[in-house]
């Protein structure tokens, strides 16, 4: 019974454990603060790789935070600070890859896949409205005429 | 007509799929291959008082090696870096977000490669150099810039196949 409590009560602390613990960061102003967690939400971790860098807490997750928080109260902008993550990491580090043309298929891809649906698209209806519009063969017609006789 | 327009649809994404297999999603082009070293200056990891800056990089190709004591596939490697050190190879180490007396206690255990090692305890010399998993091997040509890097240990395959090839082209162009 003690044990099932025991068990109970770590569950019951789990969510609170879930919830990255660190002291608030001060700003100089609003905007700083919002370009710091924007930042922090578009580069991406380069440890582990499918996350940013608010959802890592990998340590260099932790170091390159606290870099770009230096960055930001120091007062250097958007583009200072994301030239200085590519130039270290490569595009790879950006969630929003930037558009040239080895990522014009990335960008451009969608839209040609939905070209092609398209495409496909108005050619079967062409194909149906050629059958329709073609009516029935005399053959046809006659078949017709006998299945509708059989009725009851 | 449909059927073999079907199987050529279905061959394609086989292919691209095959293809998909084969790609390692850990190794990121780095953007530091071309150009020259980081500009650096840190604390030498066994002699106390010296420095170790990035002009010790330059006057021949040479290996940079980011390693740490908690890294455990940096161990896998050592054998090879210990065995390449003992051919004349110079290679200088980045001891990176280590303590002094584990990184001494580790090179004591397994021998040590390093002509030099600079010790960044915070990490800030691997953010420059974009270290992203250690261990990291970079290959310097005498000019400071570098020319390849390799993530994850090394493998005699690689050494082989690529590094030392390499070392040599970029010490025959330099003399």
């Amino acid at each position: 019974m003690r044990r099932l409590f025991a068990c109970l009560l770590i569950l019951a602390a789990m969510p609170v454990a879930a919830i990255p613990v660190g002291t608030p960061l001060e700003f100089a102003n609003p905007a700083q603060e919002e370009q710091y967690q924007t930042l922090i939400r578009e580069l991406r971790c380069t440890v582990c790789q499918n996350q940013s860098l608010v959802d890592s807490n990998a340590g260099l997750a932790r170091d390159l935070r606290r870099n770009i928080y230096q960055m930001t109260r120091a007062g250097q902008d958007r583009e200072q600070i994301t030239e200085f993550m590519v130039s270290r990491y490569g595009d790879f580090v950006l969630y929003r890859p930037p558009l040239q043309p080895n990522t014009y298929l990335l960008w451009f891809g969608p839209f040609l896949f939905l070209l092609v649906g398209v495409l496909v698209l108005v050619a079967v209806i062409g194909r149906q409205r050629r059958a329709h519009d073609r009516g029935l063969s005399a053959e046809e017609r006659a078949r017709l005429a006998e299945l509708t006789r059989q009725r009851p | 007509m449909r059927l073999v327009v079907s199987f050529f649809v279905f061959g394609l994404l086989v292919l691209l799929l095959w293809a998909g297999l084969g790609l390692n999603p850990r190794e990121l082009p780095s953007p530091l291959v071309g150009r020259p070293t980081p500009v650096f200056e840190l604390p030498e990891l066994l002699d106390g008082e010296g420095r170790f800056q990035h002009q010790a990089l330059r006057g021949q190709a040479s290996l940079f090696n980011v390693w740490a004591s908690w890294c455990v596939s940096c161990r896998a490697e050592h054998g090879l870096l210990m065995e390449l050190a003992r051919a004349g190879v110079p290679i200088y180490g980045l001891n990176y977000k280590d303590t002094r007396t584990e990184a001494i206690a580790y090179l004591r255990r397994g021998g040590n490669p390093y002509r030099a090692i600079g010790f960044d305890a915070a990490g800030q010399v691997g953010i420059d150099w974009g270290v992203y998993g250690t261990p990291e091997t970079f290959v310097i040509g005498p000019d400071g810039v570098i020319r390849y890097k390799h993530v994850g240990p090394l493998s005699r395959r690689v050494l082989t196949e690529t590094i030392l090839p390499l070392l040599q082209s970029l010490d025959g162009a330099a003399s």
